[in-house]
């Protein structure tokens, strides 16, 4: 039986008084690479937010092994927010530091690492986002999908236990895309992180997710959850499938629906 | 070895010389928050071995680890393989292995150019004249933008929309109201207080009502206003399209044929002029009415007294030019913000580089245009 460190229970999630989503029930497992799917604007970047403990819910909890974020003080929850990598979608990086600082920034804050190693786990974690070199760059000064592989590089800046990527691979190249799958996959084997992304990239859902849930925006509640194979084959939803096939629905699978 | 007890799990790095060449064990607990050893006995037995050297790593009594790890080994393997050492790779725990075949995979190894340094303060004072130089031009620039596009807005080749307008006039209209009645207030006050005590030495306190009215109409209310203006909505126009910048909100505007100026700069630019010339008014009748509480409370100079006088002391002509004086005011202040804000740079920390230059540069054409208007009225004696 898998350990599970992340469990979303009856969560309800709102802007003021529009509801996002309602009554939200999983859990993430330790090794997990966990896939938040569903239609753009269906309130995967807020869930995320509420998993992270930025936005607090509506209703319901989000506990780390047992540990309740939503009831935590600000010392339990600084505690916990030292678990977490997170890469959000725009980025996040600041833009008033050099690529190197704003790696070392977390190093620097949390560790008693000297400098000439922080230099080391800089250029490394650069390294493995293939931005090797980049230390001394402003963020304005990359491509779009450069800073977004600087603030995955920050993301993973102390090792952390859970890595939350919004949307990690919008903006690279088939090639970069893939590597960063192998970069994802090596995480989970090498330090055993537990890894929760949100993406719309079929080919990843498929190569690297294990489990997962579906959003919908409509019902404003999943309405699947398991590994992306699993979802394929036991799927009633034809909004799934739709998803999971690219909007080719197969006329076999055709009589799934409705 | 000895020093390397199993039961201590702190990390420990310790190179031994073999038959085959360098064996470098590696032990214990390598995490971020661990002690870490220091690598410079491997470093020196590198650096005394031959070229071909064989280097293999000892890795069987790593505890836990994480990055800390990791870079320490490449730094060793870049050490080894720098002097010509051939390195074991085999050797390394498998998933170690994984993660270095990943930091090599992708093709930016080879050195990217060097980013454009960051300027010292001397360089920058170096470059002063040239950046002096550059602000000319760049304003020069600007002006004749805003003209044209301000004659393409009059031919209706571009549109204005009126709407935007009216709201950037509430914007910075009537929710500058009572800032400006607090400090024209205390001006009045303020010169009223002054002009006394010096008025009295010669028995002449009456004279208050003329210096407070002409002062207020003529210079300081145009003035205060302006200098609170260009503090309250000079700078919020800069760190407006300031960030617009920064989100390339102007840069969509243009690719949707929008002609930015027209649409940004043109209502607001109109907006400050309509209100400044009101607002100045405004601060004219407090100031006086400041300089009347001082007279009445302090000097003993009755209200119908300091109305009358004030009334023979001011002309219409003297509020006239309070009132042209602001219109300038109005157009500088509006030019300076939204012109920084069209300039600023692409990062957070522009946009607050725009709002505090806007208010400097409106601040130092309002007192440039200030003496100049001065020293015209007189010069003709109006
Ligand atoms: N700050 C906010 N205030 C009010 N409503 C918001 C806010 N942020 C997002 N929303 C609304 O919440 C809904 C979900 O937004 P969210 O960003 O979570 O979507 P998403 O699933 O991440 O979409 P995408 O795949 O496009 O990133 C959207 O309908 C959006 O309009
Ligand atoms: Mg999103």
């Amino acid at each position: 039986m898998p350990q599970s460190v992340i469990s979303v229970e009856d969560l309800t999630m709102a802007y003021g008084s529009v509801l996002i989503q309602k009554d939200l029930n999983f859990s993430v497992n330790q090794g997990d690479i966990f896939v938040i799917m569903g239609g753009s604007g269906c309130g995967k970047s807020t869930l995320l937010r509420h998993m992270i403990g930025l936005s607090s819910p509506l209703k319901g909890d989000v506990r780390f092994g047992g540990q309740s974020l939503v009831m935590a003080d600000s010392l339990q929850r600084q505690q916990l927010m030292k678990k977490f990598g997170v890469l959000f979608q725009t980025g996040g990086l600041l833009s008033s530091l050099t690529l190197g600082e704003n790696i070392s920034l977390p190093l620097t804050e949390s560790t008693q690492l000297s400098a000439g190693k922080i230099r080391e786990i800089v250029a490394y974690k650069l390294a493995l986002v293939g931005l090797a070199g980049f230390e001394d760059y402003y963020p304005l000064q990359l491509s779009g999908g450069m800073q977004k592989r600087a603030g995955l590089a920050r993301a993973m800046a102390l090792d952390p236990e859970i890595l939350f990527f919004d949307e990690p691979s919008a903006g690279l190249d088939p090639v970069t895309s893939k590597h960063l799958d192998d970069l994802i996959l090596r995480l989970r084997e090498s330090l055993e992180t537990t890894i929760v992304i949100v993406t719309h990239e079929l080919s990843s859902i498929f190569a690297i997710g294990n489990n997962g849930i579906f959003l919908d925006a409509e019902t404003k509640t999943l309405i699947a959850q398991g590994s992306p194979q699993q979802m394929l084959a036991t799927s009633q939803e034809a909004k799934v499938l739709n998803f999971l096939y690219r909007g080719n629905l197969p006329s076999a699978e055709g009589h799934k629906n409705e | 070895m000895k020093g390397l007890d199993i039961t201590t799990p702190s990390a420990s790095l310790v190179v031994q010389r073999q038959p085959f060449g360098l064996e470098v064990i590696v032990a214990g607990v390598w995490t971020m928050d661990a002690v870490l050893p220091s690598r410079s006995q491997v470093l020196k037995a590198i650096h005394a071995s031959q070229s071909s050297t064989l280097l293999r790593f000892d890795m069987s009594a790593v505890q836990r680890w994480d990055s800390a790890l990791v870079t320490e080994i490449i730094a060793i393997t870049q050490a080894a393989q720098h002097q010509g050492l051939s390195v074991d790779s085999s050797s390394l725990l498998p998933t170690i292995q994984n993660l270095l075949n990943l930091v090599s995979a992708l093709p930016e190894k080879h050195h990217p150019p060097k980013p454009p340094h960051r300027i010292t303060w001397l360089e920058e004072w170096e470059s002063g004249f040239t950046h002096i130089l550059q602000e000319a031009f760049a304003t020069v620039e600007f002006i004749g933008q805003l003209c044209l596009s301000s004659l393409d807005v009059i031919q209706k080749r571009s549109h204005f929309r009126r709407l935007d307008w009216w709201l950037q006039v509430q914007d910075c209209g009537p929710s500058a109201f009572p800032i400006v009645t607090v400090i024209s207030l205390l001006v009045g006050l303020i010169l009223a207080f002054v002009g006394a005590v010096q008025l009295s030495l010669f028995g002449a306190q009456m004279y208050i009502a003329n210096l407070v009215s002409l002062g207020m109409t003529r210079e300081m209310g145009c003035l205060m206003t302006a200098i609170i203006m260009s503090g309250r909505t000079g700078a919020a126009y800069a760190a407006q399209l300031g960030t617009m910048r920064v989100n390339d909100e102007i840069d969509a505007l243009r690719t949707m044929n929008l002609e930015p100026l027209a649409f940004l700069v043109l209502p607001r630019m109109l907006a400050l002029i309509l209100i400044m010339p009101l607002l100045c008014l405004y601060a004219d009748l407090m100031g006086i009415f400041g300089g009347a509480l001082v007279s009445l409370t302090v000097f003993d100079i009755s209200t119908a007294e300091y109305l009358d006088r004030t009334i023979h002391a001011v002309q219409m002509k003297d509020f006239l030019i309070g009132f042209v004086k602001s219109s300038v005011f109005g157009v500088l202040i509006a030019f300076s913000g939204c012109m920084r804000g069209m300039q600023c740079g692409r990062s957070a920390s522009a946009v607050g580089d725009a709002a505090t230059s806007a208010v400097v540069t409106s601040i130092v054409f309002i007192v440039i245009a200030d003496s100049i208007m001065t020293l015209i009225c007189n010069r003709f004696g109006i």
